[in-house]
């Protein structure tokens, strides 16, 4: 496995069950989100698939999660039917039924206040709260079509990273970590940080590993403090010191090893020393006040400061390290005009303005620096908004409510087709009504750009063969360059 | 009229043959259709339509069933089914053609089409082949699987002479080994098996006395001596809890993304108290499940039903209620049947279950127990919140307490809202002075007034001045007035509504509101005269409105000019208000300003961090020469409106609030006020504990839910009432059909997997895996038992010792087979991995809540105290970064922080970091067996967790305590309280060149020194023992029990 990242050959999960336990630990390929730190005790973890069943257009991702969901109808999908009802009753027939999370009664069209302009070649309709992203307008892919099954923010946002809306799925950078292993020898296969304002949340759960071992799930970077738990020291102890330490360590390790012939010994040496290696690597990482003026200027960073621009910036210096997937969640873009401050009058711009100048920055960085083409960037939250102003309680502020019928998402790099908007929603945004796309749809999408086959990479787990897409996901061919 | 229905059965039958005969048969009566037919696809399908309601899993009319291979061939009363290769003379195609004037089948049904009954011909035609892929198919679901099938209890095996047996575990296990022809390891040394021993009792590891005892007895049954000690530990309790807590997914919050803190450590403290006092394993059941329902329960036995409390509750905002509980009631079926039936229940929520016999019906049977809580849904923030019931646990002091603390408190609170003559006068005074300051304000003639990005600025009569034009997200402001004041003490902003402002303003944005996000003043003389002055000084600024936290005060800094942070500059709430009103924001002086010849004034106003137009629409600028210019500034906005009306013509719904807000804010009931505080918090400070816990609604009818399609809660089906799954074994007649009766069903001897699920676990915390390995699936996708009579042994002896999980944890940990030695040759690595076969013993890394109890134990630092509320140990800041709660972790003092890990406050969203590291569970649903991982995070967080650090100098200190020690012998003392073993020679060497090595280090650096012995002036000994210290407790010894 020590050649598998280089010469593009992963064994099967048959070879690697076949491969001895000694000859599996010398030649094991140690990442921190590795199969090779499993414990050998345990069978569960040697199950790891490390597959690729196509030529992979994506080698990673970098996943910018817009937790609370954002508002498609003031971003990316313009009404103007909307705008000329705005203020009217929605139709009867559109609500009839309907289950909402806060709206009661029969609820008012809600127009637009923003204007929207066409931007690119493509042509793009782009709203005037995201001037930047607006620049890279070809480079992106616009789905309008989004659609998922839940309502509620935790649900939703399990539902969007696992496949399943109730927790203990494990997540998409968890399969990703499962099924491709790490590229970095000292770094983990998947990453997570986070920034934004306190919004409802599903929390860790959104990149835990659920059933799969526990070496798979999300990595989270602290954006204050150390960036990687316990990864200092202790005052007093020198890198030199702790070098010696763990030498000392291993070195009584292995005389126990000569008694007790347990090979689980073998495989904490080793962890012992990628643990150096990442206390090492990991403050070079993070130290983003090495990066030029020019690229602090293009993303908006402030080194030292916890903001969704460094992360990006993070995400990027991630990803040219050989992390798999990085995912970022930005909270705060719960507009439902409840109260002051969290309507889209208010709140909705500068959710923008928090995060328009970054993305814009990290899509023109990776292209530039040739990493755009093989790593695939997903912007999306969990579901959308609805076309009706809220008004919970009779607020006079402009909100809307949940809406899991019809959002946008969008996709950049990665093998993706360039330039496009695809599926659309009726005059009012209210439903899909060409090219639907579904959660699983986009997951069995995300993997086919990596090289996986979604019904092909499963995990047993209680006697049944898990997928990240369960017993659904097409895959959207128009998406595929 | 029998004979005529024979009769036409017969021809009937007889042309369908012939038909039969027609499609399947191929020219010259060859072999059938060579059309391959695949038992799955084609013939399942067929089986379970139209056969498995009678000769299914559930019924076996005729005793055939044919949902699986095997009994499809053995057949039933009649003989076998089908005969391979003879279609047309098997069983089941004359039945489905009703020939030999036997009744036709299906009984009581239409006939199958010909076409059908070709295809199960043709099928047994071609070798009646199952295919791989039967195995896993739902027909292979069947009460014949071996976990359905009550356990006899087998007689243990006779083995060859020679072999040591101490119990009939040893026969089983021998016998099994003589199969693979091997041979058992020889026992472990006394100092291996007394670590073991006691870390697979207590979770600790022994103590330095306790292995000096043990050493010292040679008595033949020191051995069984050290098991009784160690059973009879309060510890004992505490270790077993650890994972029934697992099942029970015992948490200290709600769950979900707002995951409030919940009290319910009194059922963590029942578990212990049950386990210490061995409680037997089915009152144990029952008083979990159903304790509130038992006739005159106790309070502890209402505490133990809080097992089914611990399900997690979501309260987010737009959260139906119903829906909530609906989860919860899940949650409620899929844990029980994970720890009583070793069963995954939960696929049978949305379908038939597809491996094993439970059907989407019996599920929701099940969900039926659980369907008639005692709750209530009420209005919470945004959202809904629902409520089971609480136990209040007041002492009889508490009460007294409590009920003097409230009356104390509703006496105040009477108070606070009662009007008296003295308050309306003082109101009345108080009127009147913050009048008259108001009339004092002079407002200023703008002289000139200047806008950047296009908006155009207009001054008005009443000299305030209007914004109109462009309305651009960000803007600068511009006013110059001039006054020949002297002695003015403060400045006036007001921002005033307009009839062409959105919404009347008096903001610009689509409601009317501003944004500031900086306010410049300068000051000049009009007539410099000799030396020019320095600026006038601004030191406070107060504002009668503002948004959330957008207040004014961050517009102020040291200087005279401010200029506010991004994230807080001044923002108004005007949608409170029916009515526009004007708004004020009063800017106070350091000390009295105004030139002789005149002062000029420039105001700039500032909108710099927008995103859409935000300015300020109409505004007037005014100064004071009054003594007291704070006086009634921040007196909200619609109550100063109110000020001007004459109080005679105050609507009066509004003079009471505003007679509200007077006596909330005068300092004359300032003492009242305090004193409520104060008795709030005394309430709180009472502690008075409580816990959740489960409870009925009075009913008479049989409790019932209903089914809900594909499990979505918005789908409902038909109504289901309580009953156990059809596949197990029947509720007894005398037993109520509620909870209560299904706890009793659970440990009902009848139950033929309840022991052999609940032994499974017990091996499997002594041993690594459990003899099924897959611990919570005992269904035909799990994994078979690999010692099945042993099991079934454990199982049959655990129920005839009166469920005694104490007497049967002896009986495994006394075997030989437990006892043997764990090291392992790579032969025998190579044959048997992962120890299936138990030729050895077992070896394996510690539980999260060990590794750290093993660390605080070895260094003196663990207190011992047992149960009690949830306690906090260090943790490093910034974990507990919830999205939708505030909740602060406040590390506990003194003994607290050193508490066994057991009662570490356990946060769903925000475990304890470490345990998770080391591969602790959420506890967000039932875990019956955790991962074990070895990774470079568990590395990094015993090298450097300040809590393994602090452990480390406590042990480092406790090893060099005795006097006048060599490095060696202190070294040797380290191994023997951190691993209770002598220590090698070579270990000893390599210990003491590191201890010299760092000794030389610290030697070189004494403030590296000071900071890692946490000494100041700290000596580079204690300093490279600390390090030694760090070595030892990472060592792969030290966290795993071998």
């Amino acid at each position: 496995m020590s050649t598998a990242s280089d010469s593009g050959h992963r064994p099967t999960d048959r070879e690697l069950r076949s491969i001895t336990r000694r000859h599996f630990l010398e030649q094991a390929y140690f990442g921190i989100g590795g199969v090779a730190l499993a414990s050998l005790v345990d069978e569960r973890l040697l199950a790891q698939a490390q597959t690729r069943h196509f030529a992979p257009k994506a080698k990673r991702v970098i996943y910018l999660f817009m937790a609370g969901a954002p508002s498609q109808i003031d971003l990316f999908d313009p009404k103007p039917m909307l705008t000329k009802h705005d203020g009217q009753d929605v139709p009867q027939d559109i609500i009839k039924g309907e289950r909402f999370a806060f709206i009661k009664g029969t609820p008012k069209l809600l127009g637009s206040p923003f204007q929207f302009q066409r931007h690119g070649q493509s042509g793009a309709e782009i709203s005037e709260l995201l001037p930047n992203l607006a620049k890279v307008a070809d480079d992106i892919t616009i789905i309008r079509s989004m659609q998922t099954t839940q309502f509620n923010h935790a649900p939703a946002q399990i539902f969007m990273n696992t496949g399943h809306q109730v927790i203990g799925r494990p997540s998409l950078g968890a399969w990703l970590s499962y099924g491709l292993g790490s590229e970095s020898t000292d770094l983990p296969a998947f990453v997570v940080l986070l920034s934004g304002e306190n919004n409802p949340d599903g929390g860790k759960s959104c990149w835990g590993s659920g059933f799969l071992p526990t070496v798979h799930q999300g990595v989270e970077f602290r954006s204050s403090g150390e960036p990687v738990l316990f990864a200092s020291n202790p005052d007093g102890v020198s890198a030199d010191a702790r070098q010696r330490s763990i030498v000392a360590i291993n070195d009584i390790n292995r005389l126990h090893h000569l008694d007790v012939g347990d090979p689980e010994i073998q495989t904490r040496i080793s962890a012992y020393e990628l643990a150096y290696r990442m206390q090492s690597s990991v403050p070079e990482l993070t130290d983003l006040s090495r990066e030029p003026a020019s690229i602090h200027e293009l993303y908006g960073t402030e080194p030292g400061k916890a903001s969704f621009a460094n992360n990006c910036l993070l995400a990027r210096r991630l990803v040219e390290r050989g992390v798999r997937f990085v995912q970022l969640y930005h909270r705060g873009w719960d507009t439902h005009g409840a109260s002051f401050g969290e309507d889209i009058v208010e709140k909705l711009p500068r959710l923008c303005r928090q995060t328009d100048r970054a993305v814009y920055g990290l899509l023109t960085d990776l292209k530039q620096r040739g990493l755009l083409a093989d790593t695939l960037v997903v912007w999306g939250g969990e579901f959308g908004r609805t076309p009706m102003n809220e008004a919970r309680n009779g607020s006079k502020f402009l909100g809307r409510d949940h809406h899991p019928r019809a959002f946008t998402m969008w996709l950049a790099g990665g093998g993706t087709t360039p330039g496009i908007t695809i599926g659309r929603t009726d005059d009012l945004g209210y439903n899909v009504v060409e090219d639907p796309i579904d959660v699983h749809d986009l997951h069995a999408t995300m993997l086919r750009l990596l090289g996986i086959d979604h019904e092909k990479l499963t995990y047993r787990f209680q006697g049944r063969d898990f997928r990240l897409t369960d017993v659904h996901g097409k895959i959207v061919s128009k998406l595929i360059a | 009229m029998r004979a005529w229905f024979a009769s036409t059965a017969c021809v009937l039958a007889t042309w369908q043959l012939a038909t039969v005969l027609a499609i399947t048969a191929g020219p010259r009566g060859q072999a059938p259709a060579a059309a391959p037919v695949d038992f799955v696809r084609d013939i399942q399908p067929i089986l379970e339509k139209h056969c498995y309601k009678c000769h299914g899993s559930t019924r076996a009319r005729a005793r055939l069933r044919l949902n699986s291979a095997e009994s499809i061939l053995r057949g039933g009363a009649s003989g076998p089914a089908v005969t391979p290769g003879k279609g047309e003379d098997s069983l089941v195609v004359r039945r489905l053609l009703g020939a030999d004037f036997e009744d036709q089948m299906p009984l009581d049904a239409d006939p199958l089409p010909p076409a059908a009954i070709a295809l199960v011909r043709a099928w047994i035609d071609q070798g009646a082949r199952f295919g791989a892929a039967a195995t896993a198919a739902p027909a292979a679901a069947d009460q014949d699987h071996w976990a359905y099938v009550k356990p006899k209890h087998p007689e243990p095996p006779t083995v060859p002479a020679g072999r040591l047996v101490r119990n009939a575990i040893d026969r089983f296990v021998i016998a099994r080994l003589e199969q693979e022809k091997l041979t058992p390891s020889s026992e472990a040394s006394k100092h291996t098996l007394l670590r073991r021993l006691t870390l697979d009792l207590t979770g600790l590891p022994p103590a330095v006395e306790d292995l000096d005892a043990f050493l010292e007895d040679t008595s033949p049954d020191a051995y069984e001596k050290v098991v009784d000690r160690l059973l009879a530990s309060p510890h004992f309790g505490e270790r077993w809890a650890r994972p029934w807590l697992d099942l029970a997914r015992y948490a200290d919050t709600n769950g979900y993304e707002k995951d409030n803190r919940r009290a319910i450590w009194k059922y963590r403290d029942w578990v212990v108290s049950a386990l210490n006092k061995d409680m037997p394993f089915d009152r144990f059941t029952i008083e979990q499940i159903a304790g509130d329902m038992l006739p005159n329960a106790t309070v502890d036995q209402k505490i133990a039903s809080g097992f089914h409390r611990n399900a997690m509750t979501n309260e987010e905002g737009g959260v139906d209620p119903d829906e909530s509980m609906y989860e919860v009631l899940v949650d409620r079926v899929n844990t029980t049947a994970t720890v009583w039936l070793g069963s995954t229940l939960a696929c049978a929520q949305c379908h038939n279950h597809k491996y094993d016999p439970f059907s989407q019906k019996d599920y929701f049977r099940l969900v039926a127990f659980f369907a008639n809580p005692d709750f209530d849904s009420q209005a919470f923030g945004d959202g809904t919140r629902f409520f089971e019931p609480r136990l209040d646990l007041a002492s009889a002091e508490q009460e007294v307490a409590r009920k003097q603390i409230q009356s104390e408190i509703d006496t105040l609170e009477e108070k606070l809202k009662k009007e008296t003559p003295a308050l309306r006068q003082a109101q009345s005074r108080w009127e009147l002075r913050t009048a008259a300051m108001d009339r004092t304000w002079v407002p200023l003639q703008p002289e000139r007034v200047d806008a950047t990005n296009g908006v155009v600025l207009t001054a008005l009569p009443d000299r305030s001045v209007l914004a109109s034009g462009p309305n651009p997200s960000l803007t600068s402001y511009t006013i110059t007035v001039r006054t020949a004041l002297q002695g003015m003490t403060a400045v006036r902003l007001e921002a005033l509504p307009d009839p062409s402002l959105p919404k009347d303003g008096p903001g610009r944005d689509a409601y009317g509101h501003f944004r500031i996000t900086g306010l410049d003043i300068d000051t000049s003389p009009l007539q410099p005269i000799g030396k020019r002055p320095s600026a006038v000084t601004f030191t406070t600024i107060k504002a009668d409105d503002f948004a959330n936290a957008f207040t004014a005060a961050d517009l102020l800094d040291a200087g005279n000019t401010a200029r506010a942070r991004y994230s807080t500059p001044w923002a108004i709430n005007a949608m409170r208000d029916t009515k526009r009103v004007p708004r004020q924001a009063v800017i106070v002086a350091k000390a009295p300003f105004g030139y002789l010849g005149g002062t000029e004034l420039t105001l700039r106003i500032h909108q710099l961090d927008g995103t859409i137009g935000q300015g300020v629409g109409r505004f007037r600028l005014s100064v004071t020469t009054a003594s007291d210019p704070l006086v009634g500034a921040e007196v909200p906005a619609r109550f100063r409106a109110l000020l001007k009306v004459p109080a005679a013509d105050r609507p009066k719904r509004q003079a009471e609030d505003l007679a509200a807000y007077f006596r909330s804010s005068t300092p004359l009931l300032a003492s009242t006020r305090d004193a409520l505080t104060a008795a709030r918090k005394k309430l709180v400070d009472l502690q008075i504990p409580s816990t959740l816990v489960m409870k009925e609604r009075s009913t008479f009818e049989r409790p019932s839910y209903e089914l809900r399609e594909r499990g979505s809660f918005t789908q409902k089906g038909a109504r289901m009432f309580a009953g156990t799954p059809a596949a197990l074994h029947p509720m007894r007649d005398d037993q109520p059909v509620n909870r209560l009766g299904l706890a009793r069903w659970l440990v009902d001897p009848g139950n033929p997997l309840v022991a052999r699920v609940t032994v499974n676990r017990l091996w499997e915390q002594l041993f690594g895996r459990g003899l099924v390995e897959t611990s919570e699936d005992f269904g035909s996708q799990g994994t078979p038992p690999s010692h099945p009579e042993l099991l079934d042994w454990l199982a049959t002896e655990f129920m005839a010792n009166g469920w005694s999980q104490k007497n049967i944890i002896r009986t495994i940990v006394t075997s030989a087979t437990y006892r043997q030695s764990a090291a392992v040759t790579p032969v025998l690595l190579e044959r048997d991995p992962y120890n299936r076969l138990l030729a050895r013993g077992a070896r394996f890394r510690l539980d999260a809540e060990a590794v750290r109890d093993v660390s605080l134990a070895v260094s003196g630092l663990l207190s011992t105290k047992m149960l009690g509320p949830s306690v906090f140990p260090a943790q490093p800041p910034g974990i507990w970064n919830m999205p939708y709660n505030s909740d602060k972790w406040t590390t506990s003092d003194g003994e607290d922080r050193y508490r066994r890990s057991l009662y570490t406050f356990w946060r769903r969203t925000s475990p304890y970091p470490s345990f998770m590291t080391f591969d602790a569970t959420s506890r967000e649903y039932c875990t019956v067996r955790r991962v074990r991982t070895n990774t470079p995070l568990q590395a990094l967080t015993l090298l450097n967790d300040p809590v393994s650090f602090e452990a480390a100098r406590a042990l480092a200190k406790r090893m060099t305590a005795g006097t006048s020690s060599t490095p060696a012998a202190v070294a040797k003392l380290g191994i023997r309280i951190v691993l209770s073993r002598e220590a090698t020679p070579q270990e000893i060497d390599r210990l003491v060149g590191y201890f010299e090595e760092e000794r030389r280090h610290f030697a070189a650096q004494p403030a590296a020194a000071a900071e890692v012995s946490a000494i100041r002036d700290g000596a580079p000994d204690l300093a490279a023992w600390t390090m030694v210290a760090n070595v030892l407790l990472n060592l792969d010894e030290t966290v795993t029990r071998q």
